[in-house]
């Protein structure tokens, strides 16, 4: 049941990074270009998301389990690291660069693109070489 | 700044945007889970491995809209202006960017920011201000 409604949930995401336009690296590169001839679109998504996300995290908060029993894993980090700040840092150069982040690299890659698929490869290297570098330096894992 | 008026899309991007909330709702609502595009799948490729179902058919549910998308002759159009070392360096910033960072533009910039968590404002103002400035530098002083 429960890799049923993820499924669905991303399915669904999937649906809305396309209807968005997000699923276009030149379209989420014109948000980027303000300089340029800016496309404000990306904004609109965002307001979109958030409306429907924060009514959904407003019922998420008050509850220990969630409607399938199973338990609310929210985030409990607060703090603002140099690791969270280089991170974002590093990812929106990224981000710029191709005009893809994790979502909808996917979409495209589902697309049938070869350049997301190249992406998407790319993008799964760093995550591992994350991975290494948090099991070659154990004093620091765990602290996000 | 100039708006982009020929490729602005209000009405669709915030469509897109409600459906994009609607899956994070989803997920955390019946499953308990932040959806993190980037955590997600990070989570798949750290050891010890555990609840991966859930991950699997999520991702499978993003892959899988735009695969019944091009069945329904309404592909999803990507238009991909990076080169090919362009992309596969963007991909490698995005993947190690995001886990150091604990999430991309779905876990902080959507959830997090629903959450109220002022440590995913600061990784979202963090990620928009380099892609800005990666694009500003791409098109305007390098002019590719």
């Amino acid at each position: 049941m429960t890799a049923i409604t993820s499924l669905l949930a991303g399915l669904i995401f999937g649906i809305g990074l396309m209807v968005s336009g997000m699923s276009n690296p030149a379209k989420v590169q014109g948000f980027l270009d303000l300089a340029g001839r800016w496309d404000p679109s990306l904004a609109f998504v965002m307001a979109g998301a958030i409306a429907i996300a924060s009514i959904a995290f407003l019922i998420a908060k008050r509850r220990k389990r969630s409607f399938m029993g199973l338990p609310m894993q929210l985030p409990a980090s607060t703090a603002v690291t140099p690791r969270l700040v280089l991170g974002s840092a590093a990812f929106g150069v990224g981000w710029g660069l191709a005009g893809l982040c994790p979502g909808p690299a996917l979409v495209v890659l589902g697309a049938g693109y070869p350049k997301a698929w190249g992406f998407v490869a790319a993008m799964v290297a760093g995550m591992i070489v994350f991975e290494l570098l948090e099991r070659a330096a154990p004093r620091v894992a765990g602290k996000r | 700044m100039m708006i982009d008026l020929s490729h602005f899309t209000p009405g669709l991007s915030l469509i897109g945007g409600l459906l994009i909330g609607a899956a994070a709702a989803v997920l955390v609502l019946f499953n308990g889970r932040i959806a993190g595009i980037s955590g997600i799948l990070g989570g798949l490729l750290s050891l010890p491995r555990k609840d991966m179902a859930w991950r699997i058919t999520f991702l499978l549910g993003m892959i899988g809209a735009p695969v019944i998308a091009n069945l329904l002759d309404k592909p999803a159009m990507a238009q991909i202006d990076a080169s090919w070392g362009g992309i596969l360096v963007a991909g490698f910033l995005v993947g190690l960017g995001t886990r150091y960072a604990s999430g991309c533009t779905s876990g902080h910039g959507v959830c997090g920011i629903s959450r109220g968590a002022i440590r995913s404002l600061v990784a979202t103002l963090t990620f928009m201000a380099t892609g800005f400035l990666t694009v500003f530098v791409q098109r305007h002083l390098l002019g590719g």
